[in-house]
């Protein structure tokens, strides 16, 4: 017994600590408080009511008595208490008239009863007339001329009443608490159902099975938030993910292209080279592709980091169009020298919040393929834009829309849809040097400051649209 | 010059030690952190490479630390496999003079020790005026001239001069370049740096016969007479 007590006020603790248990308990202490008032109201209303009506009558009477004994005197209200019980039909007034010695005058009670001591107090109290013996409210007052005079109503149709609605109210409270029970009941079962279903689906995932989503039923909208923001949450989950095993592929497959040929290159020199020229050109070209190796390495570490949002610490305000001039001015040399041309339409000044030197490196990016792809003689337009938000007046910040136009042989609608995957190339950019990371790295660039990257056919060439909000900071 | 290497992989060890010894310097090898520091703050250096990540608790960046607390100011190169740009600028911010991220190509390690030893000892004596052979420029006025005759160059292609010039008579790298003239942490796949020496050379170099700037094969330039 000892050791039972703390175990099962353990159990009581715990049980206490569940939310659905408290949120059960809550409704039904709700619903009892409010049954209580309610009922409190109803008594008040019927029983207190009569009460009130009875001692308001009550004190009328006294005043006509009073006035009685200042027109006629004392007989006159011997007179008026005998001709009010002749006229009591209901049989429920109580007289009694008492001189100051005590000796009965008029009335119908045979003698003042021991417990009304006070005159001007109310008292319910059991008076025996001629026949019967009743409960009735009394109130006492002392006359004039020394007479004492007791006046009261017999109560037994009151406490007929009371009696009727004091049942009835029990029963309702017994009925309430049923109601409260099973409605707490029903609450807890309901949200145990909501919340198990998230559990469910959570642990669901937690094993591995990341295609679970919570159901949107639409029935609740606090509930609906709640498993919409979870499936967002797991979404960008998947997406990370699916990166991230993305870039193992990648590693397995795709770096074993340019280690393979950097091996037989070095084996074919160590078995056939037959001067030392030979050898150092074979060694040459063996550090190049390592070194393109290493480059791909670094772009595939940086587009992991940047996805995974770690880079947005390094977000400050910046022109963005200085930056962009900054980009342009180290490439007009190279766009010149080519026999290419840059047309370029921009605001004067774009101010911002980012991440300025990934901006750039996405820019250059971007002004690597145009140029690679650009035919000569051929023309690349870039345009900036500052556009309003596009759904609805004021629901954010605006945007700003950049595109890179080339001239070259484009893409197919095929190629764009993939063209952001890591390590993809065109057929067309089979021949041109580079490993598929740059259009990986913009899009990841642009979508770390909230915007999407968007590629489209320029008939000829390419454009290449990239759509962010402006931040101003303020999140 | 005397230089102290603190780097665990003895297959790097022995390829930096060997190059630098080749090129006529002396080199301390060290192979932890521990040793590494004791030696950093008991002798003296003209420059420490450091590898950031060193077995033994002795970390490079606590080496750093160290050094920079105690008022040592001996220009320290950070060498790591940690190749991020947040890397680079802790490794700064922590006192560094420059770094070089793993896997790296000797004359790119030997251009930025150079440009460091070299750096270090013109801060001593700032100076308004450079020059190379018959070549001068004016840092305050920004004026160049080449035997006596001004020429007119963009302001990207003065500091890019300027550059070449403060390293005169070392290799510089397209890398150094990119960080030193344009502040720009990533290598583009355009050969934009080649075009802009090549338009610097067309101005400083062609009309005057004698070539300044150098093509250095598979390591960038060297402005020399």
């Amino acid at each position: 017994m000892i050791t039972g007590l703390p175990a099962f006020l353990t159990k009581a603790k715990g049980r206490l600590q569940s939310i659905t248990l408290q949120f059960a308990l809550a409704y039904g202490v709700l619903f009892v408080v409010s049954a209580v008032v309610f009922l409190s109201f109803v008594w008040w209303g019927t029983v207190g009511l009569l009460e009130r009506q009875t001692e308001r009558s009550i004190t009328a009477d006294a005043h006509s008595i009073f006035s009685t004994l200042a027109v006629k005197g004392h007989s006159g209200v011997v007179g008026l208490i005998n001709e009010r019980l002749e006229q009591d039909v209901d049989d429920n007034a109580v007289y009694l008239l008492v001189s100051s010695q005590n000796e009965w005058i008029a009335g119908n009670l045979e003698e003042w009863p021991a417990i009304v001591q006070r005159a001007g107090r109310w008292y319910t109290l059991n008076v025996k007339r001629i026949d019967t013996e009743n409960m009735a409210r009394v109130k006492a007052f002392n006359m004039p001329d020394g007479d004492r005079l007791l006046i009261g109503r017999d109560m037994s149709g009151r406490s007929q009443l009371s009696r009727m609605l004091t049942e009835g109210l029990l029963w309702t409270c017994v009925m309430v608490s049923v109601l409260a029970a099973g409605g707490g009941w029903v609450t807890r079962r309901l949200l145990r159902l909501i919340i198990a279903s998230i559990s469910k689906t959570t642990q669901a995932i937690t094993q591995g099975d990341m295609t679970r989503r919570l159901p949107v039923l639409g029935l609740d909208k606090e509930m609906d938030e709640v498993a919409h923001t979870i499936n967002e949450m797991l979404d960008r989950i998947t997406r990370l993910m699916d990166g991230v095993k993305q870039v193992s592929n990648s590693i397995a497959h795709d770096l074993r292209t340019p280690i393979t040929r950097a091996r037989n290159q070095l084996e074919e020199a160590a078995n056939q080279a037959k001067s030392p020229e030979e050898l150092h050109e074979a060694i040459d070209q063996t550090i190049r592709n390592l070194d393109h190796l290493t480059d791909i390495c670094a772009a595939l570490l940086r587009i992991a980091q940047i996805e995974a949002g770690a880079r947005r610490s390094a977000f400050a305000p910046f022109d963005f169009i200085m930056a962009l001039r900054d980009v342009i001015e180290l490439y007009d040399a190279v766009i010149e020298d080519q026999g290419l041309t840059l047309v370029h339409t921009m605001p004067e000044t774009l101010p911002c919040v980012g991440d300025r030197a990934m901006y750039q490196q996405a820019l250059a990016n971007l002004f690597d393929n145009a140029i690679k792809f650009s035919p000569p003689n051929a023309q690349i337009t870039i345009t900036v834009k500052v556009v309003p938000p596009p759904t609805g007046p004021k629901t954010g910040p605006d945007h700003m829309i950049l595109t890179i136009q080339d001239q070259g042989p484009g893409m197919t609608p095929d190629d764009m849809a993939r063209a952001t995957e890591r390590f993809f190339r065109a057929e067309q950019a089979r021949h041109t040097p580079g490993a598929g990371l740059g259009l990986p790295l913009v899009q990841a660039i642009v979508q770390l400051h909230g915007g999407s990257l968007k590629l489209s056919a320029g008939n000829p060439g390419l454009i290449v649209t990239i759509d962010t909000p402006i931040s101003t900071g303020k999140h | 010059m005397r230089i102290l290497l603190v780097e665990d992989d003895q297959t790097v060890r022995n390829f930096v030690a060997k190059g630098l010894s080749e090129a006529g310097h002396l080199v301390e090898q060290v192979d932890n952190g521990k040793d590494g520091l004791s030696l950093a703050i008991s002798e003296k250096f003209e420059i420490v490479i450091l590898d950031r990540m060193l077995p033994g608790g002795v970390d490079g960046l606590h080496i750093l630390e160290t050094l920079r607390r105690q008022g040592n100011l001996t220009p320290v190169l950070l060498l790591s496999a940690l190749s991020d740009v947040d890397e680079k600028v802790a490794g700064l911010k922590a006192g560094a003079d420059d770094y070089v991220a793993k896997p790296f190509s000797f004359s790119e390690l030997q251009a930025r020790i150079d440009a460091l030893v070299r750096r270090n000892r013109n801060e001593i004596q700032p100076q308004t005026r450079l020059t190379v052979g018959d070549l001068e420029i004016d840092l305050l006025s920004r004026g160049v001239k080449r035997a006596g005759q001004r020429i007119d160059l963009q302001p990207r292609e003065f500091r890019l001069l300027e550059f070449l010039m403060r390293h005169a008579g070392q290799v510089v790298t397209r890398t150094m370049l990119l960080e030193g003239v344009w502040d720009y942490h990533f290598d583009p796949q355009t050969n934009v740096i080649d075009v802009h020496v090549s338009r610097l050379r067309q101005k400083i170099d062609k009309p005057f016969g004698r070539p300044l700037v150098h093509t250095i094969r598979n390591a960038g330039y060297m402005l020399q007479e």
